[in-house]
């Protein structure tokens, strides 16, 4: 039926509404960056040597290839959300590279130049443990998949399972680690916490159990941590409470008592509370493992060991030393040391750390290896570190680190320091972003500078103007002078770079800071034109379940103040916050004094009050309803007493169904005047949105055929609530929306959407409220629009107040049927709101689509009329299209899109809008096209060779009039 | 437009004027101890107010809601007259332009079991006192309920609820409510109204669609029969000069 709809609509897309790019326009206002998240696995391609490809697989369930060189995505998977698609072992053998997914779920192998898929294989159940390769006589044919209660190998071939076997007893022992020494067995390892070890050893010919054995070990809680196998099948395991490394023969015959060997004899300490960590490596799967290995002692203690005929001897001793890392080529084994560049100076502050390599058999280290990294001193601390080494034309050894910290920064380097790439991995999860206007250039701050000021008579202010005038005489003729100069370069090298200094607003306000906020608490400033960082700050001690609010408190508007932005940061376990404030234009931090927030933060409000410096006063509410003001100068706290009795506010608890309203009052204390409580047993509120404070709405009602004018409700404090029945049951299911007015908690509609289920995404905005939900009945997605209006007749048409409306609105509502699912929901948003809406709709295809509000309005008749033709309103169809020309964002799709951000530009026409989710895709929209801005081809020579032609040809008449007049006069 | 906004809201408001002064006396003394009564025909709610000079809520009643279980204008509001103190004492909080507070307990109107129907807290509401003063005490209280009957919210709004800072002369309007009560429950939003579509949609092409299928083959395919023929004919009469230029060759 659904199709049959879809033919009939194309029949009554009778307005053109192309809001296509040309194939010339592409890039040229938008840009895609793509990101992959914090990095889990990285492994170098060392196939071959000249290899560039470089494959990581990350905490977002994304595999992909990045180009060493560049830093560039050669290709990128991204799975399913959650655990259901989390990419639990990266191996790499050759060309192939072999991917355990989903907790154990999917085995998949691919072809690493192109990322094509080799193969897959669906896994037994059990939750996933370890995954190895297994070798014999030198070739990797199987690799080896360990669960909680059985061992499967699969051919590397084809994945193919050559067998499977159950482990024993694996209801009481935990099997943690697999390993092979490529002769014929593979050993499986597990632990009885605090009791004893046991290794099963099966052969890989036919899984047949070749050997079991126990052995004690009462001191032991997990293998994973703790025990490595080292050289030709020893187990290392070690202890911190005896402080002492325990040996055990894997293959010999009595295996009963581990061997334990004190740190004391090797003249080693441990630090204290500190887990330590062995560290061993493998470089082919099917030959034994090194005998060299690393331990950990402390968090900025690292020791490589040797292990020879059961004796443990220290090779080198890093001390301090952040990161180690193993390194393979050819047949040299290397390690990498990141240790601090000032070796006198500790922990604080590590400005630059020095990465060497070392010799791993011998510890010597090897000459001119020495890599400079500095830290970025807006950034985290370094966390992980990858080795790439290769083999030089004079056999030497080089190589190149990539190295992660903890704001998510993926840096690599080579020697001698030289950063080759940088990747900001920290924006693929933004969680909310601000748009901020550009300061104005040096030129244009004095001449509003030159009204700031106060005045000092006539002549200076006339010399001041004669100045500033001059001023900008000269910008003009140094600009006159760079056109000219750029003219005669070729087109390619005048791209001009954006840095921090040259920033300055451009003639429409069109280029803006974006500030954007991630999850991992990094901020960054990104020049919206390019897309490139302009300034990044890390907030070191910012809890990870965070959640963050951004306002923006003064606008660039108000030179000489800076603008300023503030964050609001609230740990989601206790509700207690902080306040972070900077300068979004340039990155830093306020010296501002901030407020201690000492108890839990209920609610926010930044209010339309400024003070003396033009900031905004912003209002937190604590968990006793007593209200902190920021800033609280003396002029503020006058002001607020002087508004309290107007100032009020809504607190939501979701958990309790319960809406309140709160007025101020004059000693900042608060009262509460109103309350809703929604039944939490009947449905739960989902979601909350009023209107945004910078929305205008320039036309307060509409025009019918008829001529007399529908006024709009357009109450700025009206709530749109949005809530879902806990009866998930397809027939009794439903979505509710309340339309509350957040000053008088007056209820002005209430409607239930039946055999609905969320998630439901809605936007709020002017006069109408759009939801999206899924009709549990039908089994697909549906839009519905509601608006509102006052009516024929305005109450009060000179101002708003909710508390002088006794009438309640109209309510108008239809809906619609959506072929697809969608992942985000915003409104486009301009400078006046002339301009007629879209909806930007972010599909799960990667797609933004501007969908004109036209579509989306209840007005729309059943059988057109004459009247509703005269209004330009749409016939009824039940089915909303997606055309593929409304797609904003053409083939750069933007992976698992989470939200949409839109901000006004300085032409009316024009709305910028920036998504985000995995990757983050900005451009500009023109819901009504350009109305305001003459065409690209538009013949300007034509045009004013009119107007002269007809300035001239009036000259020349009018000098033929007056002597015709002459002439009949003396006639 | 005219049926949707018509069925929006589904208040079936009685106005009731409070012309119970026996009850006043009575309700004045009952206190919020028994919240619920009920008898055969349905069940009562108290109404409570409070307006005072330093703003502090103190709940007193000032009348029953009386609730007819099951029936949709089953609604009716019993409140006593103000009483001398309370007149000035509403003219003093208007002068200070303090708030006039009202209260319903949260009750179902749907459970048939008393122990039901009564859950914790109260639902409130507010207008500005000197705009009831000024509105000679007329109000409309709805009271909103969810999908199960609950209540969920109370509103009040006084016409006109603008304050103008008009005299008014206590002893005639500021003794007697004159308010407006009803109950509003949530209306069914509508879902894509595909059948009405389909069967125009339907309309269109049976009008359409029948002379074309009326056609005859030839009469469908006329001109393609006709290019056919006269491509044949092309190829058929250029032949022998192809063959020439072979020989040439």
């Amino acid at each position: 039926m659904a199709g049959q709809l879809a033919g009939f609509t194309v029949s009554l897309c009778l307005l053109g509404f192309t809001v296509a790019v040309f194939e010339d326009q592409v890039g040229k206002f938008d840009w895609r960056q793509q990101f992959v998240g914090e990095v889990q696995f990285a492994l170098f391609d060392t196939h071959s040597q000249a290899s560039k490809k470089l494959l990581v697989a990350t905490e977002k369930n994304i595999f992909a290839s990045l180009n060493s060189r560049t830093g560039e995505l050669f290709w990128r998977h991204v799975d399913k959300m959650g655990p259901e698609g989390h990419i639990d072992m990266l191996l790499m053998h050759g060309q192939d590279a072999v991917v355990v997914v989903g907790n154990g779920r999917l085995l998949r192998s691919w072809e690493t130049t192109v990322g094509g898929l080799n193969w897959e294989t669906v896994l037994d159940t059990g939750s996933f443990q370890s995954a190895a390769f297994i070798g014999l006589q030198d070739l990797v044919k199987y690799v080896a998949v360990l669960k909680k209660s059985a061992i499967s190998l699969h051919y590397l071939s084809n994945g193919h399972q050559k067998w499977v076997e159950n482990l024993p007893e694996s209801d009481t022992v935990q099997y943690q680690t697999v390993y092979s020494g490529g002769n014929g067995q593979v050993f499986v390892l597990g632990v009885v916490p605090n009791s004893h070890i046991v290794i099963v050893e099966y052969n890989i010919e036919d899984g047949e159990i070749m050997k079991q054995n126990s052995v004690a070990a009462p001191w032991m809680s997990s293998l994973k941590s703790s025990c490595v196998v080292v050289g030709i099948g020893v187990l290392l395991c070690v202890d911190p409470t005896t402080e002492s490394i325990y040996t055990l023969p894997l293959q010999s015959e009595e295996q009963t008592k581990m061997t334990p060997i004190l740190l004391q004899t090797l003249g080693l300490e441990m630090a204290s509370g500190f887990q330590p960590v062995l560290m061993s490596t493998q470089p082919h799967p099917a030959r034994p493992p090194l005998s060299e290995f690393f331990l950990q002692l402390g968090p900025d203690h690292h020791i490589l060991l040797q292990l020879k005929d059961g004796h443990i001897s220290a090779l080198r001793d890093f001390n301090p030393s952040y990161l180690v890392s193993f390194a393979t080529t050819g047949e040299k084994t290397v390690a990498a040391v990141m240790s601090p560049k000032n070796e006198t100076v500790s922990i604080h502050p590590r400005n630059a750390c020095s990465i060497n390599l070392f010799s791993a058999d011998t510890g010597r280290r090897l000459l001119d290896t020495t890599i400079i990294y500095y830290m970025d001193p807006n950034g985290g601390k370094p966390t992980k570190l990858y080795v790439h080494a290769f083999l030089k034309k004079d056999d030497s050894v080089g190589y190149r680190v990539l190295v992660q910290t903890e704001d998510l920064v993926l840096n690599f380097l080579q020697q001698p320091g030289r950063v080759v790439w940088t990747r900001e991995e920290a924006l693929a999860d933004v969680v909310t972003m601000e748009m901020v206007d550009l300061p104005l250039t040096g030129t244009q701050a004095e001449l509003e500078g030159e009204f700031g000021k106060k005045a000092d008579g006539l002549l200076p202010m006339v010399l001041k103007r004669l100045s500033s005038q001059l001023i900008l005489l000269q910008a003009w003729l140094s600009h006159l002078w760079k056109l000219f100069y750029d003219a005669r370069k070729p087109r390619s090298h005048v791209k001009n770079e954006v840095t921090i200094e040259t920033l300055s607003r451009d003639e429409f306000n069109l280029q803006k800071m974006m500030v954007m906020v991630t999850a991992s608490g990094k901020l960054f400033g990104i020049d919206s034109k390019s897309g490139a960082v302009l300034w990044k700050k890390y907030l070191e001690n910012v809890q990870p379940n965070s959640v963050f609010k951004l306002m923006v408190q003064r606008t660039t508007a108000h030179f000489p103040h800076p603008p300023q932005c503030t964050l609001l940061i609230k740990d989601k376990d206790t509700g207690l916050g902080s306040l972070y404030v900077f300068n979004p234009i340039f990155g830093k931090k306020s010296h501002i004094s901030v407020p201690a927030l000492p108890r839990p933060v209920l609610q926010s409000l930044l209010l339309p009050l400024m003070d003396q410096d033009y900031a905004k006063v912003l209002l937190l509410i604590d968990d006793q309803y007593k209200v902190t003001a920021f800033p609280s100068t003396k002029n503020v706290l006058q002001q607020l007493q002087e508004m309290a009795s107007s100032i009020f506010f809504y607190l939501v608890d979701a958990s309790q169904g319960r809406l309140s309203g709160f007025r101020l009052r004059k000693d900042l204390s608060t009262e509460l005047i109103w309350e809703v409580v929604i039944p939490t047993e009947v449905q739960k509120i989902v979601g909350v949105k009023g209107k945004r404070a910078n929305e205008h709405v320039h036309s307060q009602g509409r025009v019918m055929g008829d001529r007399s004018v529908l006024y709009k409700y357009l109450n700025p404090n009206l709530l749109a609530v949005v809530t879902e029945s806990t009866d998930s049951h397809q027939e009794r299911s439903f979505v509710g929306i309340f339309l509350i007015d957040g000053v008088t908690g007056r209820i002005v509609h209430e409607a239930v959407q039946r055999k609905a289920r969320g998630p439901v995404h809605f936007v709020h905005s002017e006069n109408w409220v759009v939801y999206v939900y899924w009709n549990t009945k039908s089994r697909r997605n549906e839009f519905s629009v509601l608006e509102l209006f006052e009516g024929m007749e305005l109450y009060n048409s000179t101002v708003f107040s909710s508390l002088d409306r006794p009438h309640p609105p109209q309510v108008l509502q239809q809906s619609y049927i959506f072929p697809s699912h969608i992942s985000t929901l915003e409104a486009t948003l301009t400078e006046k709101g002339i301009t007629s809406r879209h909806l930007l709709v972010g599909l799960p295809s990667g797609a933004i689509m501007s969908l004109p509000k036209m579509f989306l309005d209840p007005r729309r008749p059943e059988v057109g009329s004459d009247q509703s033709r005269e209004e330009n309103l749409i016939p009824y169809s039940p089915e909303m299209m997606i055309r593929t020309e409304w797609f904003i964002n053409y083939n750069q799709t933007v992976s698992r899109v989470r939200g949409i951000y839109t901000a006004p530009s300085g032409l009316e026409s024009t709305c910028l809008v920036v998504a985000y989710g995995l990757d983050i895709y900005q451009t500009r929209v023109y819901p009504s096209k350009q109305f305001d801005v003459l065409k690209d081809d538009y013949d300007y020579v034509l045009i004013s060779s009119v107007l002269l032609g007809l300035f001239f040809a009036t000259m020349i008449s009018k000098r033929l009039a007056e002597v015709k007049l002459l002439n009949r006069a003396w006639r | 437009m005219a049926p949707l906004s018509s069925s929006f809201i589904a208040i079936i408001s009685i106005s009731i004027v409070g012309f119970y002064m026996q009850f006043g006396d009575c309700n004045n003394g009952r206190r919020v101890v028994d919240n619920v009564e009920s008898d055969i025909t349905g069940f009562s709610v108290p109404l409570e107010h409070s307006f005072e000079v330093d703003d502090v809520p103190r709940f007193r009643a000032r009348g029953n809601i009386q609730l007819k279980a099951g029936r949709e204008n089953g609604v009716f509001l019993s409140q006593a007259l103000l009483s001398e103190k309370d007149r000035s004492l509403l003219k003093d909080v208007a002068a200070v332009d303090g708030l006039y507070r009202i209260r319903v307990p949260r009750v179902s109107l749907q459970s048939d079991r008393q122990t039901d129907r009564q859950l914790e807290g109260y639902l409130t509401a507010f207008i500005r006192a000197c705009s009831l003063v000024e509105s000679h005490l007329s109000d409309v209280i709805t009271l909103h309920t969810d999908v199960s009957g609950y209540l969920i919210g109370v509103s009040i709004v006084t016409v006109p609820s603008a304050c103008r800072g008009a005299e008014v002369e206590d002893e005639v309007d500021l003794e007697i409510f004159n308010t407006t009560i009803g109950v509003m429950a949530p209306v069914n939003a509508p879902a894509p109204e595909t059948a009405l579509y389909i069967e125009k949609m339907e309309q269109e092409m049976d009008k359409k669609g029948k002379p074309q299928e009326q056609k005859s083959f030839f009469a469908k395919y006329w001109y393609l029969i006709l290019g056919g023929a006269v491509f044949l004919m092309a190829t058929s009469s250029a032949q022998p000069p192809a063959g020439g230029a072979r020989e040439q060759s």
